[in-house]
């Protein structure tokens, strides 16, 4: 409320609702776009992406939203006759619709299910197409100082982390110091946290939540800050930026029950970092890919573009190799 | 005999149950003073708090550019013209349905039991949470009549959701034209439709206008029934028809809010300003309308 004693706020406000009036009137008719079309001339995979005409209905995982919505707004620049529209309803929620025959690109934070391609053959939806986008990790971590914490369990992970855990190091193993542990973690409005609370609390034990007493932060800055002057200080941000700027911390090694295992980049991709690491996946149809130049279009830009924009929004990038092979399950839709 | 508290001389001093009363009636008026500026109050905190955050935002550009991941170059264009087509295809749709309603329930049914029902029915319809509109907007125009979440089908969510409000709002203007009105015209030989529509009609409109008015406000701040029946997407291209997918001003606002970062909740807050001026200019609408047809 440290809005209220600013001066001059009544001013500023009438003059805001005044000016706030008038370009309402105006907008809703008007058709001439601020910004330009971009020139984007015919590109390598021979698709003119600016005669494209049509709709794409994209649903599904909101972790994969993110890419998917940063996809459709560079596409919508250069495809202006393409309608995409972009929507969330988790990875079941997505299948549902694809299923259905009401969406033509489903995201998913997993492969598909058996039961849920069942449900596609009953509608007579065979030929699913699966493309994967990037990798989904997180990385956990302690102080530099912690010379204990070096592998632990997703049961001790999930015990350091549940509320009603543990309340000193010595909880988890009792060679461990007598020292409260402290929990930093991202806000409960981030992917990360939804991502960590599935992978470790209630996929580990569906009766835990998440504790509250620790110090939640949007900024991962903020945490890793926070974790680096703390000898007795746990927690974790997505892998992406600790790949990028939290090399200083030391990372766990996390045992989901196949040995400790190094958060790494080739661990990811390999899939042993598990269970704080998952593909992302994008599905649509074959047949829709045959006859719809516009769902294509939109595939093949997303395959295209997705190393910039998945750095953007922080997840992992497929090594060449995996995304050459995405590309290649495209191939045979191309022109010629 | 009132004793006038505090005044001049001659005024003599109440006790026991007397001044009891007056101390009532005199502090009554700081009670009840204090009652009406909690909304007053309410509406500027929240006001000068959201013009706080969100008034710097406020630009052309912002109107005019589509959405966006980056918080900077979001706009609300694509949000504004949804929203644009879903009012007035809703407006178009609802406000003959209500009227029409309004003017068979004072004007032509028979008194009764079904005219009973009809008016229980709107009463509780005008209740009845804006969420369960869209459980039945995505069960029976999404699914049922293969609409898609589309524009059509959102305005005929929201235009079941206004149609009770507006009914209940013209059946009280249609009642306050005199009765002297419909019997000279009846009088002079003109047909019961005749009478409604030259003279009970026009008679009425200013509080029609008012209720209409009033309705669409609400719907054009509906987030919930929209968001149930699919309108929550990231759309950057202009609605051209009525079939097409589409968002609106409040569920872009509600997508702002729920993103981690910061300057996203500036563009929410810069959009609110914007949906609360619109909101607002029609409400002034309906003053000055009210206002300057008023007849009776």
């Amino acid at each position: 409320m440290a809005a209220l004693r600013r001066p001059r706020g009544r001013q500023r406000l009438i003059l805001l609702v005044l000016a706030a009036l008038s370009p309402l009137a105006g907008i809703a008719c008007g058709d001439n776009g601020g910004d330009g079309p971009a020139e984007v001339p015919t590109n390598a995979s021979g698709i003119d992406y600016t005669r494209l005409r049509g709709k794409v209905r994209v649903d599904g995982s909101s972790t994969v939203y993110p890419i998917s919505e940063a996809v459709a707004e560079e596409f919508s620049k250069v495809a202006r006759g393409v309608k995409v529209n972009v929507a969330f309803s988790g990875t079941g929620g997505g299948f549902e619709k694809f299923c259905r025959g009401d969406i033509q690109v489903s995201a998913a934070s997993r492969p598909i299910k058996a039961s849920e391609k069942q449900a596609c053959e009953e509608n007579s939806i065979t030929d699913i197409v699966e493309l994967q986008v990037a990798i989904d990790a997180l990385t956990v971590v302690v102080s530099p100082q912690n010379t204990w914490a070096t592998c632990m369990t997703t049961d001790e992970l999930n015990f350091a982390f549940r509320s009603g855990g543990a309340k000193k190091w010595s909880d988890i193993r009792p060679e461990w110091p007598d020292a409260s542990i402290k929990v930093y973690y991202p806000g409960p409005d981030s992917g990360t946290f939804d991502y960590f609370r599935e992978a470790i609390l209630t996929g580990v034990d569906r009766e835990s939540t998440h504790r509250t007493d620790g110090t939640p932060s949007e900024d991962d800055n903020v945490l890793a800050l926070g974790i680096e002057n703390d000898r007795h200080a746990i927690g974790y941000f997505g892998f992406a930026y600790f790949e990028e700027a939290g090399k200083h911390l030391k990372a766990v090694e996390v045992d989901g029950g196949h040995g400790c295992v190094e958060p790494a980049f080739d661990n990811a991709l390999r899939g042993a970092y598990v269970p704080l690491s998952r593909p992302l996946f994008i599905y649509t149809r074959e047949s829709l890919l045959r006859e719809r130049p516009e769902l294509l279009g939109f595939t093949q830009f997303y395959l295209d573009n997705i190393e910039a924009l998945v750095k953007e929004v922080g997840y992992i990038n497929m090594p060449g190799e995996l995304l050459q092979q995405q590309h290649d399950r495209l191939k045979p839709f191309l022109p010629q | 005999m009132a004793v006038r508290p505090g005044g001049s001389d001659f005024s003599l001093r109440a006790t026991g149950s007397v001044a009891r009363r007056q101390a009532l009636s005199r502090a009554s008026r700081y009670v009840l003073l204090g009652a009406s500026l909690v909304g007053v109050v309410a509406l500027i905190t929240l006001l000068w708090d959201t013009a706080a955050a969100g008034a710097s935002r406020v630009s052309w550009d912002f109107v005019t550019s589509y959405p966006s991941r980056r918080a900077a170059d979001a706009g609300l264009r694509s949000s504004i013209i949804g929203s644009t087509w879903v009012m007035a295809t809703t407006i178009l749709l609802a406000i003959p349905i209500a009227v029409g309603t309004a003017l068979w329930i004072e004007e032509f049914a028979p008194k009764g039991r079904f005219l009973t029902i009809v008016q229980l029915n709107l009463a509780n319809l005008a209740g009845v949470p804006s969420i369960i509109y869209g459980i039945l907007g995505l069960a029976v125009f999404v699914r049922y009549f293969q609409l898609g979440p589309s524009i059509l089908a959102g305005s005929l969510t929201l235009a079941l959701m206004i149609i009770p409000m507006t009914v209940i709002a013209s059946t009280e203007a249609i009642r306050q034209v005199p009765p002297s009105i419909r019997d000279g015209s009846l009088a002079l030989g003109a047909t019961h439709w005749q009478t409604v529509w030259h003279h009970v009609l026009p008679g009425a409109m200013p509080g029609i206008m008012t209720g209409t008015i009033l309705a669409i406000s609400r719907a054009a701040g509906e987030t919930a029934a929209l968001i149930m029946i699919g309108a929550f997407t990231f759309i950057a291209y202009d609605n051209t028809s009525l079939m097409e997918d589409f968002t609106t001003v409040p569920i872009q606002i509600y997508n702002w809010t729920i993103r981690p970062q910061e300057a996203f909740r500036e563009n929410a807050a810069a959009a609110i300003l914007l949906l609360i001026a619109a909101v607002f200019s029609l409400n002034l609408i309906a003053v000055i309308v009210r206002e300057r047809f008023r007849r009776y």
